[in-house]
């Protein structure tokens, strides 16, 4: 017993090194700098022990910036794009012909670089002294205003990052979910068809439960990469973001880490709270999906 | 609900679009099943069986032919106007519901003034389950019952709006062999409780033939015979039918009549009269081996099977199709056998001579 159990571990071994040295250690490493007053990196020293960090982060108005952001984008766009996926979705899986080809255009923004995504969306929205952008001669052609969307106000910068967030979580959401709905077997549809099952009837009392581990999976994963927006808004807005106002939670822990000199201290206390952000959304999310998630 | 089918035809385009030619799943079916009938459509897998059924549900379309319930024509009514019940091969139970919920079903989708109260729903879901007796079992899920059981919630479900004809596709594939007899004869009790108009697919003939009032012997979209089970067990129209009916299969001989009389290799084993000259395919049931010292079938003995009630004589003839002869005597029969051959004459109603080109039936008068 005791020799398999060693053989056990021997085999465990790499992954456990790897994982301890570049997930456990920093994940500890953070905690501890969060709690580590006035820590400087080139001497390594440190003057005191407290939550002075986080009331510093706390009481930070970019930090609060960046919190409120953050929730909006996370708010607006998890529901948002799941939505519109789901909809895409069982659009998709009731057409017959043309269907591959949909699903390749509707899963080119998954392969397409980030930055480049960014650029196509400045080209569509910025103002410049040459044009004021697609979006604004569209606005200007329904006899609106024009906006600027990059250099703007802050509700016009938000509908942008969103729009864009939306736009490029979509295909994964899309590809997931046809294929969750390709795998609810015909047989239901049939006995629900035999039964005088009207389509509406069907699609909420049949396809969504069925799809609902997938749906719950996707609005999780969701919740989770929307906290961790950066590189969009990088995309969209350049790398000052604080000065565009548009800075997220991980923009705001960047900063802190890179800018003048380096604030390792409150940068760990700043992670530290997104990470019991997260965490709760998190939790939350299981209870309710434990009532509504079959299976 | 009397239901007539006429001149039906399902035909699927080919997948090969250039050179295939469509697939003709039911051809030119036409016939009636009377009101409160259980039929058995029975044939081999691809005989166009389940289609029939879809048909009748209206899940497809046919491509011709009409199809009436009673007088009236439902050929173009879509399948919830129908109102037939179906059971499925695998249930298709939902699995997020539980057995209440999932025999309510049907009955929440009614709508204006056919539309129930909830007590009345729960109420009439429950007599139901009490008919199929699965009223201990309403607050699980359907992967909380065994098989048997989820065959019984999906004959509830099907059976609860009360449909004008039920249907049943399969329904005993999916049991064990226990089960299946079980559940075949509670089918019956189901189907004369209710009186319902029943049709029921299968590819098992023991199945067909124990439980059905008639039974329709289908082949290739084709259909073959259609009557009572014993009926059509004891008078097959065509060598098909001749084996695809009766455990075990009928015995096959390539065989000659000659001047009335049916020859196997060079024996005169039964006076045909009636039958014309030439070669023939000779079917003998099992039950149609007399074993006697005098009898004109010599055949090389390979074994005998004492099986209890009955005693299976096992043994081998040159002109024999089935790769051994398996005749089926009482276990009191005396048997006289040699050490290596056995002698048979054989009882005339259990014969059947077929032409051995196109397979169809030759009568003939038995002395």
């Amino acid at each position: 017993m005791g020799e398999k159990n060693l053989k056990g571990w021997l085999y465990l071994l790499p992954a456990i090194l790897f994982l301890g040295a570049f997930m456990l250690y920093p994940l500890i490493d953070v905690l501890i700098y969060s709690f580590e007053e006035g820590y400087n990196f080139t001497s390594q020293t440190f003057h005191g022990v407290g939550t002075y960090n986080y009331s510093y982060v706390l009481h930070d108005p970019f930090f609060l910036q960046a919190l409120k952001n953050t929730f909006i984008l996370v708010i607006i766009t998890v529901p948002l794009s799941t939505g519109i996926a789901l909809l895409i979705s069982v659009g998709l899986s009731s057409i017959k012909k043309l269907r591959e080809l949909f699903q390749t255009v509707y899963f080119l923004p998954y392969v397409t670089n980030t930055l480049a995504v960014g650029l196509v969306f400045m080209i569509l929205f910025q103002k410049t002294p040459y044009t004021d952008g697609f979006a604004n001669l569209i606005i200007q052609f329904f006899g609106g205003q024009s906006v600027d969307f990059i250099d703007g106000p802050y509700w016009a910068k938000m509908f942008v990052l969103c729009f864009y967030t939306v736009w490029v979580v979509m295909p994964f959401k899309i590809l997931i979910l046809t294929s969750a709905l390709a795998s609810v077997r015909q047989d239901y549809y049939n006995a629900a068809m035999v039964d005088g099952t009207s389509r509406l009837r069907m699609f909420t009392k049949i396809t969504l439960p069925m799809i609902s581990p997938s749906l719950f999976y996707l609005v999780i994963t969701g919740f989770i990469g929307a906290f961790k927006a950066y590189s969009d808004a990088v995309a969209l807005f350049g790398t000052d973001l604080n000065a565009a106002g548009m800075n997220t939670i991980v923009g705001y822990v960047y900063d802190m880490l890179y800018s003048s000199g380096g604030y390792p201290s409150y940068a760990s206390a700043a992670a530290i709270i997104l990470f019991v952000i997260v965490l709760t959304i998190t939790v939350i999310n299981l209870l309710v999906s434990k009532k509504h998630v079959h299976y | 609900m009397k239901v007539v089918l006429e001149h039906l035809t399902k035909k699927f385009p080919s997948r090969n679009k250039k050179a295939g030619k469509d697939v003709i799943a039911v051809n030119d079916f036409t016939f009636e099943i009377p009101d409160g009938k259980l039929i058995g459509l029975l044939g081999p897998s691809g005989c166009g069986k389940s289609t029939t059924l879809h048909l009748l549900s209206g899940l497809q379309k046919p491509t011709a032919g009409k199809i009436y319930f009673g007088e009236d024509d439902v050929t173009n009514l879509p399948a919830e106007n129908r109102g037939v019940g179906l059971v499925f091969q695998n249930y298709a139970l939902y699995p997020h519901l539980t057995v209440l919920q999932n025999i309510i079903f049907p009955l929440e989708n009614r709508k204006g003034a056919d539309k129930l109260s909830k007590e009345k729903m729960r109420e009439m879901a429950y007599e139901t389950a009490k008919l199929v007796q699965i009223e201990t079992l309403m607050d699980r899920k359907p992967s909380e019952l065994s098989g048997g059981q989820q065959q019984r919630v999906a004959i509830a479900r099907a059976l609860v709006k009360m449909p004008r004809i039920l249907l049943l596709d399969e329904p005993l594939s999916n049991l064990d062999a226990r089960l299946r007899l079980q559940t075949r004869e509670e089918i019956r009790r189901i189907q004369c409780e209710t009186g319902i108009t029943t049709v029921f697919v299968t590819h098992d003939q023991e199945e067909a033939m124990s439980i059905s009032d008639l039974i329709v012997v289908m082949k290739d979209g084709v259909v073959q015979q259609i009557g009572e089970p014993q009926q059509v067990y004891d008078d097959p129209v065509n060598l098909f039918v001749a084996k695809f009916l009766g455990t075990p299969p009928v015995n096959v001989f390539a065989a000659e009549v000659r001047a009335g009389e049916l020859f196997i290799g060079s024996e005169p084993v039964l006076a045909v009269k009636g039958a014309p000259d030439g070669p023939v395919t000779a079917a003998i049931r099992p039950e149609g081996f007399l074993p006697c010292e005098d009898g004109r079938l010599t055949c090389a003995l390979s074994r005998i099977e004492v099986m209890g009630r009955d005693v299976s004589v096992i043994c081998t003839h040159p002109a024999c199709e089935n790769e051994a002869i398996r005749a089926i005597l009482r276990s009191e029969t005396k048997i006289v056998a040699g050490s290596d051959s056995v002698r048979f004459s054989l009882l005339a109603s259990k014969v059947y001579i077929f032409n051995s080109e196109t397979g169809e039936r030759i009568p003939f008068d038995a002395e």
